[in-house]
């Protein structure tokens, strides 16, 4: 769980969420099984440990990145095709990032890599895994330590867009920076 | 799935995650299964008749044998079997058959048989003629429970054609692949294991993150695959039977492109544990992980010879993605793949003579098979996003994935370019298949 220098809590918007399945599935276990599916692995939600009062007056960011103005909302860096070199216009970006992470001690952040649909998908989850490492690369040489950065390739499997075109692809060839 | 169901199957998945329980995996109840749709190159296939089967007085036998005997031969694009409206007889017993009929009706060959009580089961026997000569090629009798009579037939189905073409048939081979359906977060990808024509889907296993890249054993009894079911890729080997399953790899960075060696011992993997992608042979008896390849491009997709010698595996240490060759204990690597800027996702043949591939044509991905004596690429496939291709474990197919009317399917294409055909589900993805070894 991230605190941010705003000092609220990234999964206290989750709560009521969790608290509506965790009636509902409690709800569920009398109800007829008819799904033929088997139970499957969904991602675990974190489960809070704390609650924060929400306020209702203002949006609640979970940091600076949701703020639409902050310089640190964009997090999202595209590529040509087939390369995991970054694009001169995504330096200042990068250096944004770097900067907050190197001045916010306790802030992490995921670098997921990611491709677009052309090509193997094996090769493809290592080209997303060489484009999160470019970042990662250069966001320490900017100064943010090591051990804030962890880097995920999803290559081909989550695309932004599903689209089998050129305006897909573009979109899909991205490293996402995930506080 | 309908919505009310997949939101009891969503938070059911919650409820599970909640009190502590583990994953979802191993043999799942009756799935979506394959339609396959035979979808050319039946012009120049040998004309046989399969006679649907006699039975006993009152026997419902579960199957339609001579219809799945029909059906595979088909399929392999070798045969075309002569529909049951066409046949003017139908013997069930040999003093019955005059194969001058057959002879005139064109056929080759012709298939009898009958299905009797055999206990809580059934005794199948059946006789395969040459039409022409007079000969019974084959002449056997199988037991068969209930539950396994369209393996009995499959059984049947590779007999007749080995003795037809002298290659051991693929019948009752299975196949795995990867299903998914939904977008994004609300998305369910599954793995599964079905017969090679698309009946008797099991699930492997299921989850909201991605899975990819089933590999069999040279056994058929395990599958290894990368999973992200924890948020992050990990490979996993899973026995089918008892649906038991170890974690083999989750370091940091990718875990992806399982391969079993030849012997089952070894599994081959793609890791960028040390700053990149590269090649690793994990020993899987005493844990021992080898790095293969280390260099600062991409090396991934490995794939052994057939002999565990060598490994074939991409990299784009040239420039563009290729294929190169190694020694499965280290060594040099050397390019083996010379038309084209794209060839990758490479697999031997079981003769170890040529090898399936992904290629780039005119900016079109399709599979090719690289004859490795003559040092030519043949393309099997005409799509343009085409890919995972696998041999079947005669080498006759290679069965891959691609695009039909926007959406993932599997195809399935003879070497020799005589048959094709497509598997999909009603609704849905269908990707990555890998063809299983023969089963024992």
């Amino acid at each position: 769980m991230t605190t941010n220098p705003n000092g609220i809590r990234a999964p206290a918007l989750m709560l009521p969420a969790i608290v509506l399945v965790v009636a509902l599935a409690a709800g569920c276990t009398s109800a007829p099984k008819q799904s033929t599916e088997p139970v499957t692995s969904r991602p675990v939600p974190t489960a809070p440990t704390t609650t924060a009062p929400l306020e209702t007056t203002r949006p609640v960011y979970a940091g600076p990145w949701e703020d639409p103005g902050n310089p640190l909302y964009q997090r999202t860096i595209y590529f040509d095709y087939d390369t995991a070199e970054i694009k001169p216009e995504y330096l200042p970006v990068l250096k944004t990032h770097a900067r907050y992470l190197g001045t916010n001690a306790g802030v992490k952040a995921t670098l997921e890599g990611h491709t677009d649909e052309r090509g193997t998908r094996e090769y493809n989850l290592a080209l997303g895994d060489q484009r999160a490492e470019s970042v990662r690369r250069l966001m320490i040489a900017d100064g943010v330590p090591p051990n804030r950065l962890s880097t995920l390739s999803y290559g081909e499997e989550r695309p932004a867009n599903p689209g089998h075109s050129e305006q897909a692809w573009r979109l899909n060839r991205r490293v996402v920076i995930q506080y | 799935m309908p919505r009310h169901q997949r939101r009891t199957s969503i938070l059911m998945a919650f409820a599970v995650v909640l009190f502590g329980f583990g994953l979802g995996f191993g043999a799942g109840p009756v799935q979506a299964r394959l339609n396959i749709e035979v979808t050319g190159g039946v012009e120049a296939a040998q004309p046989i008749a399969v006679v649907p089967f006699g039975v006993s007085d009152g026997l419902i036998p579960p199957v339609d044998i001579a219809a799945v005997i029909s059906a595979d031969l088909a399929r392999t694009g070798r045969f075309r079997a002569m529909p049951t409206r066409d046949m003017l007889d139908m013997p069930a017993r040999h003093e019955d058959v005059d194969l001058r009929d057959w002879t005139l009706l064109g056929m080759n060959n012709l298939v009898i048989g009958r299905v009797e009580p055999d206990g809580s089961g059934y005794r199948v026997s059946f006789i395969l003629y040459d039409a022409f000569r007079g000969d019974q090629l084959a002449n056997s009798t199988l037991i068969s429970t209930k539950a396994g009579m369209r393996n009995t037939a499959h059984r049947i189905s590779d007999i007749i054609y080995q003795k037809l073409t002298g290659q051991r048939g693929v019948a009752a081979t299975r196949i795995a692949y990867v299903t998914a359906t939904g977008q994004g977060e609300g998305q369910t990808v599954t793995l599964r294991v079905a017969d090679a024509d698309g009946y008797n889907p099991q699930t492997i296993v299921s989850s909201g993150e991605p899975i990819m890249s089933p590999a069999w054993s040279p056994d058929g009894r395990r599958v290894a695959y990368v999973s992200f079911e924890n948020k992050r890729a990990a490979i996993y080997v899973q026995e089918l039977a008892s649906g038991r399953r170890e974690l083999v790899a989750s370091h940091p960075g990718i875990n992806g492109s399982p391969a079993f060696s030849p012997d089952g011992r070894k599994l081959a993997m793609t890791l960028s544990k040390d700053g990149n992608p590269d090649i690793y042979v994990l020993d899987l008896t005493s844990r021992e992980l080898v790095r293969l390849t280390d260099h600062f491009a991409i090396d991934t997709e490995p794939s052994w010879s057939p002999d565990g010698q060598q490994i074939i595996f991409t990299s784009d240490r040239g420039g563009s993605p290729q294929i190169y060759r190694i020694g499965s204990g280290g060594g040099p690597a050397q390019r083996i793949s010379s038309e084209g800027d794209y060839n990758a996702r490479a697999s031997y043949s079981p003769d170890g003579r040529s090898i399936v591939l992904v290629t780039r044509v005119s900016g079109r991905f399709r599979i090719g098979v690289l004859d490795l004596d003559r040092g030519f690429t043949r393309v099997l496939s005409n799509g343009s996003l085409d890919e995972s291709p696998s041999f079947a474990p005669n080498g006759s197919m290679v069965i891959y994935a691609t695009i039909h009317g926007g959406r993932g399917v599997l195809a399935a294409a003879s070497i020799d370019g005589g048959g094709n055909q497509r598997l999909s589900q009603d609704s849905g993805e269908v990707r990555e298949p890998a063809w299983s070894p023969f089963i024992k």
